[in-house]
Parts: C-alpha cells; sequence; structure tokens
C-alpha cells in the first residue's frame, strides 16, 4: 500500500521513523516535566522532613474523601485515553471521539472540584499570602505546607487545562476524519502527555493529603 | 569524495539564501539554516549590549574610588553583564547557531525533526529576551546574575519579576532546541552513519542538549517560586517564615552548574572538529573524546553543591560535592590530551579558525586547572567571592567558549554565507582577541588571590596597578571583538566566493554547496567511511 | 507498528489502580510509624509503573524510550539525594 504522502512531513523518509521521532520526542518532553515538578518534590521534601508536626497539622485541613475520588476520575480519565489510543490505531472515528469526549470530561470535572477545594480554602483562610490564618502554633510553617499545596496543585491543575485544550483539538479533527490511520500519531502523543499529568497527581495525592491520617 | 573541484562561479545556484526573499520569508521560515542566522544575528545583538555592560564595568574599576557610578548602579551593572551574556548568550551560542546550522547537514538530513518547533524556540526566545530587555530598560536589577533569596525574593526594590519572568521563557527555548536536536541525532541520521562515524561536535551538541533538558526545568521552577513570593509574600525562602534560603541554591545551581558545561562542550565540540581538519590527522581516541562530552553530561549534575561551601550548606554535604568535583576535571583533561596528541606530528597550519582552537586549548587549561583550586572545599575559603573567582569562570568562559564559538564562525563562515573572508584580518583578531583577554583577566587571578573581593564598585588602592592593566585589556579585547564584526560584514559583499570545501575538510557539511540548498542534500547520502579520514586523503592541490 | 496491549488489560489495569488507590487511602489511617509514608511512596511508584507500562506503552517500546523515560526519574533522584544529603546533615557536629 503507498502511504499517502500528506501524513508526512518533508524531513522524514518514512511513517515509522516519523512515529518514532515524535513519540521520542514527547518522552524528552516528558523527562523535563519530571524535573519541573522534581523541583518542587523536593523543596517539599526537605520541609516535610523539617516541620513533619506542622505539615501533618496543616494536611488534615484537606479532605481526604475530596482527594480520592479526584483521584480515581483521573485515573478512570487515563483508561478513556488509553482506549482512545487504542481506537486511533484501529480506524474507529465514533468511537475514538468519543472516548476523547470521556477524558475531556473526566479531567474537567477533575478540575472542576480542584476549584471548588482551592474556593473553600480561600474561604476558610487557608490561601498564603492572602490574610492567612492557621489554629496553633505553627502557622509559619503551615504557611509554607499550603504554598506548596498550592503550587503543586496549581501548576498540575495548568498541565490538565492545557491537556483538555489539546484533546478538545483532537476531538475535532477525529470527526473530520483527520486522525485516521496513519495519521493517528497525535492521538499516541496526547495520550503519553495526558497519563504524565496522570502520574504526577499519583505522587501528589499522597503527598498532600496522606500525611500522618492516624494521628488525630 | 576525495577530487576537489571548485565550482563555476557565474552564475549562482539557488541556495537557502535565494531561494525566496522578503522579510516573511526568513521571521517565518521553518528552514534550520535561516533560523541559525536569526540567531546569529539576535545572539550577535545582545553580546555586544552584555560587552558595554562589561566596559561599563571596567570602566568604574580603574579608580579605586567609586566615580563614575553609585553602588547601586554598579551592582545593576554587574547583574545585567552576568544576566545578558550568560542566559541570551553563552547558552544559546553554539547550540542555536552553529549547531541549528550544523546538525541536520552533518547528519545528511534534510532539516531538524521538528521544524516548526524550531521556530517555535526562536520566538521564546526572542519573547525571553523582551521581557529581559524591558527589565533592563526599566531600571535594571541589582540581585546578581544568581537571583539569590531572600533579597531578591523579598528585599531587592529593582525589576526582578520581568526579569525572572524572561529568564523563564527563555529556558524553554533552550528545552525545545535540545529536544530537537537529540530526536535529530537518534533518528535522522544518514544511512551508514554510525553513531562512531559521527562528527564529534555532534557528540558534544548530543550531550549539551541532555543538560539542557533535564536541567533547565528546575532553575524555570525556582525562578517562578521567587516570582510568586515577590507577588504574594509567602516566604518559600525566607527564612522569617520558615522558608529555607539555601533550597533556592540548591534548585539554582542544579541547572546553574550544568550550564556552564551546556556553554563549553559545544565549545569542545568546535575544537574537535577544527584540530583534525588543521593538523589533516585523524583525532586521537575518537571514543574517548566522544564518551568524554557525555560523562562530563553526567557527572555535572552532581557537583553543584561547590557553589554553597560558604553559603551554610552542610559540611558533609560540601566534602562530598568536592570529592565529585575533581571527577569532572578527568574527562576534561582525556579531551585536552586527545587534541594534543592528535597535534603531534601532524601537518600543522594555523589558518584562523586554528588559531582560536589552539588558543580554546591553552585558556581553557587554565581556567579548569584554576577550577580544581575552587573545588577544594579548603582553599575556596580563602578564595570564595573574590576576583579569583571572576578570573577563572571567565577563562572558561571568554577564554573558552567564546574563543570557540569565533573558531567555529569562521571555520564554517564559507558554508553558511558561500563567502570566504580576508584570513590575515581573521587571525590579526585572533591574535588581538588572545592578547586582550589574557590582559584582562590573568591580574585577575592575582588581584582575587590577594584578597579584592567581587561585586563592589570601590577598592583599597594598592590594588589599582593590577585594574589598570585589566581595564586596559578589556579595552584590546572590545577592539578585537568588533575587528571580524566588520570583515566578516565586508566579506558577504566583497569575499571571494567558497568552494563547497575550502579547507578540504571530511564531514557531510563540506560536501553540500556553499552555501547549501533549502534541502542540503539532492540526494540523502550513504556514507561508507569513518570520521575525520585526513590521512586517506590526496595531498591538497595548493 | 508497534503492539499495544488488549482492552482487557486496560480494563484489568484501571480496576488495580483503583485498588491501589483505595488501598492507600485505608492504610494511611492505620498507625505504622515511619512505614506509613514508604508504603503510601511504595504505592504510588507501583501505580506509576502500571501506567507507564500499560497505558504509556512502555512496554512495547524501543530500549531508547525506556532510556529517557528513566532519565528524568533517575535525575529526580540526584536531586532529592544530594539536596537532602545536606538539608540531614546540616546540624550534624
Amino acid at each position: 500500500m503507498p502511504e499517502p504522502t500528506h501524513a508526512l512531513a518533508e524531513q522524514f523518509d518514512d511513517l515509522e521513523q516519523q512515529r518514532q521521532a515524535s513519540t521520542i520526542g514527547m518522552w524528552v518532553f516528558l523527562a523535563t516535566e519530571v524535573i519541573f515538578f522534581g523541583a518542587l518534590i523536593t523543596g517539599y521534601t526537605e520541609y516535610r522532613a523539617s516541620y513533619y508536626q506542622a505539615w501533618a497539622a496543616a494536611s488534615k485541613h484537606l479532605s481526604v474523601v475530596f482527594g480520592a475520588i479526584m483521584t480515581i476520575l483521573l485515573l478512570s480519565s487515563s483508561f478513556t485515553m488509553a482506549m482512545a489510543v487504542h481506537f486511533a490505531r484501529l480506524g474507529g472515528r465514533k468511537r475514538l471521539a468519543l472516548c476523547l469526549l470521556l477524558t475531556i470530561l473526566l479531567g474537567a470535572v477533575f478540575v472542576g472540584m480542584k476549584f471548588m477545594e482551592w474556593h473553600d480554602h480561600y474561604q476558610r483562610h487557608e490561601v498564603p499570602g492572602m490574610g492567612f490564618e492557621f489554629p496553633g502554633p505553627n502557622a509559619r510553617e503551615a504557611q509554607l505546607f499550603f504554598s506548596f499545596y498550592f503550587a503543586m496543585t496549581g501548576f498540575h491543575a495548568l498541565h490538565m487545562i492545557v491537556g483538555i485544550g489539546i484533546l478538545a483539538v483532537l476531538t475535532g479533527l477525529a470527526l473530520l476524519g483527520r486522525l485516521a490511520p496513519p495519521r493517528h500519531v497525535p492521538v499516541d502523543i496526547a495520550g503519553l502527555y495526558w497519563h504524565f499529568v496522570d502520574i504526577v497527581w499519583i505522587f501528589l495525592f499522597p503527598l498532600l493529603y496522606l500525611v500522618d491520617l492516624h494521628h488525630k | 569524495m576525495s577530487s576537489k573541484t571548485v565550482e563555476p562561479v557565474s552564475e549562482t545556484p539557488v541556495n537557502y539564501l535565494n531561494a525566496s526573499f522578503g522579510l516573511r520569508s526568513w521571521l517565518l521560515t521553518i528552514d534550520h539554516k535561516r533560523i541559525a542566522l536569526l540567531y546569529l544575528v539576535t545572539i550577535t545583538l545582545f553580546f555586544f549590549v552584555g560587552g558595554v555592560f562589561a566596559l561599563l564595568i571596567r570602566l568604574e574599576l580603574l579608580t579605586p574610588r567609586g566615580d563614575l557610578f553609585t553602588a547601586e548602579t554598579y551592582n545593576k551593572l554587574f547583574t545585567m553583564h552576568g544576566l545578558i551574556m550568560i542566559f541570551f548568550f553563552l547558552i544559546p551560542a553554539v547550540p542555536a547557531v552553529l549547531g541549528n546550522f550544523l546538525v541536520p547537514l552533518m547528519i545528511g538530513a534534510r532539516d531538524l525533526a521538528f521544524p516548526r518547533i524550531n521556530l517555535l524556540s526562536y520566538y521564546i526566545y526572542a519573547v525571553g529576551g523582551t521581557f529581559t530587555m524591558y527589565s533592563v530598560v526599566a531600571g535594571g536589577v541589582d540581585t546578581g546574575w544568581t537571583f539569590y533569596t531572600p533579597y531578591s525574593s523579598t528585599y531587592s526594590n529593582t525589576h526582578v519579576t520581568a526579569m525572572v519572568i524572561g529568564i523563564f521563557i527563555t529556558g524553554f527555548s533552550s528545552i525545545l532546541t535540545g529536544l530537537n536536536f537529540i530526536v535529530t541525532i537518534h533518528k535522522m541520521r544518514a544511512p551508514g552513519l554510525t553513531w562512531f562515524r559521527l562528527p564529534l561536535f555532534l557528540w558534544s551538541i548530543y550531550a549539551t542538549s541532555i543538560i539542557m533538558i533535564l536541567g533547565t526545568p528546575s532553575v524555570a521552577m525556582a525562578l517562578a517560586l521567587v516570582a510568586m513570593e515577590r507577588l504574594l509574600h509567602i516566604g518559600i525562602f525566607d527564612p522569617r517564615l520558615g522558608g529555607d534560603p539555601l533550597l533556592f541554591q540548591h534548585l539554582f545551581w542544579f541547572y546553574s552548574h550544568p550550564a556552564v558545561y551546556i556553554m563549553i562542550l559545544p565549545g569542545m565540540g568546535i575544537v574537535s572538529e577544527i584540530v583534525p581538519c588543521f593538523s589533516r590527522k585523524r583525532i586521537f581516541g575518537y571514543s574517548f573524546v566522544a564518551f568524554s562530552s557525555l560523562a562530563i553530561a553526567v557527572l555535572g549534575f552532581l557537583v553543584w553543591g561547590h557553589h554553597m561551601f560558604v553559603a551554610g550548606q552542610s559540611i558533609y554535604a560540601g566534602i562530598i560535592f568536592s570529592a565529585l568535583s575533581f571527577l569532572v576535571a578527568i574527562p576534561s583533561a582525556v579531551k585536552v590530551f586527545n587534541w594534543t596528541a592528535t597535534l603531534y606530528k601532524g601537518s600543522v597550519s594555523f589558518a584562523t579558525p586554528m588559531l582560536y582552537a589552539l588558543g580554546f586549548i591553552g585558556l581553557f587549561t587554565i581556567g579548569g586547572l584554576t577550577g580544581l583550586v575552587l573545588a577544594t572545599l579548603g582553599l575556596d575559603i580563602h578564595v570564595h567571592d573574590t576576583y579569583f573567582v571572576i578570573a577563572h569562570f571567565h577563562y572558561i568562559m571568554v577564554g573558552g567558549m567564546v574563543m570557540a564559538y569565533l573558531g567555529g564562525i569562521h571555520f564554517w563562515w564559507p558554508k553558511i554565507t558561500g563567502r570566504l573572508y580576508p584570513d590575515s584580518w581573521g587571525r590579526l583578531a585572533a591574535a588581538i582577541i588572545f592578547i586582550g583577554f589574557n590582559l584582562t583577566f590573568f591580574p585577575q587571578f592575582i588581584v582575587g588571590y590577594l584578597g579584592m573581593p567581587r561585586r563592589y564598585h570601590v577598592y583599597p588602592p594598592e590594588f589599582q596597578v593590577l585594574n589598570v592593566f585589566s581595564t586596559a585589556g578589556a579595552s584590546i579585547l572590545g577592539v578585537g571583538y568588533l575587528l571580524p564584526l566588520l570583515y566578516l560584514f565586508w566579506s558577504l559583499k566583497y569575499g571571494a566566493k567558497s568552494p563547497a570545501n575550502p579547507w578540504d575538510a571530511t564531514g557531510l557539511e563540506w560536501m553540500a554547496p556553499s552555501p547549501p540548498p533549502t534541502q542540503n542534500f539532492p540526494v540523502t547520502p550513504l556514507v561508507a567511511w569513518e570520521a575525520y579520514e585526513y590521512e586517506k586523503r590526496e595531498v591538497p592541490v595548493a | 507498528m508497534t503492539h499495544a496491549a488488549s482492552p482487557r488489560t486496560y480494563v484489568i489495569v484501571l480496576l488495580a489502580l483503583l485498588a491501589l488507590t483505595v488501598v492507600t487511602t485505608v492504610v494511611a489511617h492505620i498507625d505504622l510509624g515511619p512505614g506509613n509514608s514508604a508504603v503510601a511512596m511504595l504505592i504510588a511508584v507501583v501505580k506509576m509503573l502500571l501506567v507507564m507500562l500499560f497505558f504509556m506503552h512502555i512496554r512495547y517500546e524501543a530500549r531508547l524510550t525506556r532510556l529517557f523515560a528513566g532519565a528524568g526519574l533517575l535525575w529526580l533522584l540526584f536531586m532529592i539525594g544530594l539536596v537532602m544529603a545536606d538539608v540531614l546533615s546540616r546540624n550534624w557536629r
């Protein structure tokens, strides 16, 4: 079967070379993202080691149930994303669009819940730098915890929003039939990104929500 | 491949420079060669802006008293000199200009793997540069290029936020360039061009790219946190609020120490191309030179704490960092020994690029060995934050990297522009730069060892003689840098047309016409030879 | 074309991920001393590996891809390791 030339960018010799280049390119990008979030996790690790009691107390101000539900939502969205990649490779146009839409929906609910949570913190004066209040002697260290909480979940939510935007574009392209094989590679690449954002949350959930829950 | 024919000069064949015209065809180009030229122009601009700040610093230091600038202005001058030179010249210079131009040509490809991302990364660089220049014009920054907290995050009243945003944005340009090179070198090599047939320039560009993608995000996050702290006063790095200023230094140096290898590794790659060509010999110990680049890239990430010996870091961590720092000297020395061994019994000739390469080897060696002095835990306490440190890193950055960059520009100028420049002028400029450089920075080793601290606009009168030498040297250096600008510009119009391979060098880039057509190679070349097969060539026709 | 997992595998992986989420939440309420942090991180690493191996097809990709996937994590260990080496020993005498 002759390869459709319009699917192949000029600088590549064949589609397999192009696919591998895109895949490796995304993985290299994700390696940079690991360090980007990693710098935050490094800071988190230092302060958690230094101020364990205060951070445990501050962590109890987050809702574990909320966090767990959000985790479940995001894991499910990774599943629908994996299914989208699966259908993209098979060339199922409608099923691809459906899976992408489900992924967007789950992701959007996640971001919505995140905003609700932030709003609660705002009302309880738990936003650092904006009239932060915390009962007990460790307000200073608790503010540090919440600074990291907002930085980590904020950068994560930003990545979610970018991901939702990318998936929305892909849904449109899928409906127009522009992602039929061999032009399905963008779905693969977007999938890698989405799963990565999921993995970040897999770590954020225990780091932020599950510190020292057994002590009342 | 061995026979050399001079192309007919009568009519100009279609090449990447005359393939299309108009501003649009340049600003929206996705041709890696044109993007390289966009970078060349922008980077040259930043180099001279940074250079003006350097000259102002040297002018102030002509006399021991602060009679030209106030302390505050002086703080801004050295900060902006550092920021512009490091983030907008040294880091992008070789990768973004020569790397962009040469990577596809050297591997026999039509372009980089992601040409659009390549253009995007240029514009990200331009936007970051705009923020930075805004900060400079609005009144500047006085934190030093290292942005140490809590001064930068809490106390400084200068335009830190705009500057930090500028550097943050520029970081993504670096990341995307590195990503593009890594994928391209992995996936786009011509058939037959195995890893061990690659020019060593590509090994060093590859190692550089690794540092770019794995280091840059760390400083980006550190600077983002500084910006957040300035906006919200939350004290992530402020000890008054429970923060740890050393955490900032860790995150900053996790990138910024490896970043000095982003600056020097591509220079080493250039020297590894020039030395075999002008010795007419295969490089000595190819695989050692290749792997030493990777070793520097990896080891370079494990030594950052040597910037923090006196900052309050744990002495035990200091011992680890000191020991690891010594290890980096090994791959660096391997390279110097291999270049020297390549020269041995070669038919050495001294064209302009070779003068720069030889200058690099000598000055880099001095800079590297004085680095060992600074990596020594006890000795560093004596010379920390003195002009000894300034001299050390300028021997690496200016004596090493800028020499190599100019060597590379002179080596590939005929390929880039299709024109030859007057070699006598080139050699004259190289000599002036070498003399001016040493006169500027060697006295700083002495004055630093005697105890003159960095970052002060006044100093005790007994240091004046050495400072006068240094300022005189800086003026000579300034002239030296202006000369290439003039005669290279001149050559664009009046220089003789260059044949495809004016140096009779090996490497795929010399098989394409000068300047190359947009597609680089009409047919993908098939590589059936090893790198640097200079001994197998016929004696060049005079 | 690489061979990817089947939808059946994806379902099993999803169920495993959801089960691990429940386990990590429940275990966090039981006092294991310092073991709590270790278990939480261990479970997170297992979940990450599940996502990477199956959803992100690392199992089926070329070695090179795995190299870059590992490089980011290794460099993160460099960072955390050396920073904590400083932080934890700063007050030793």
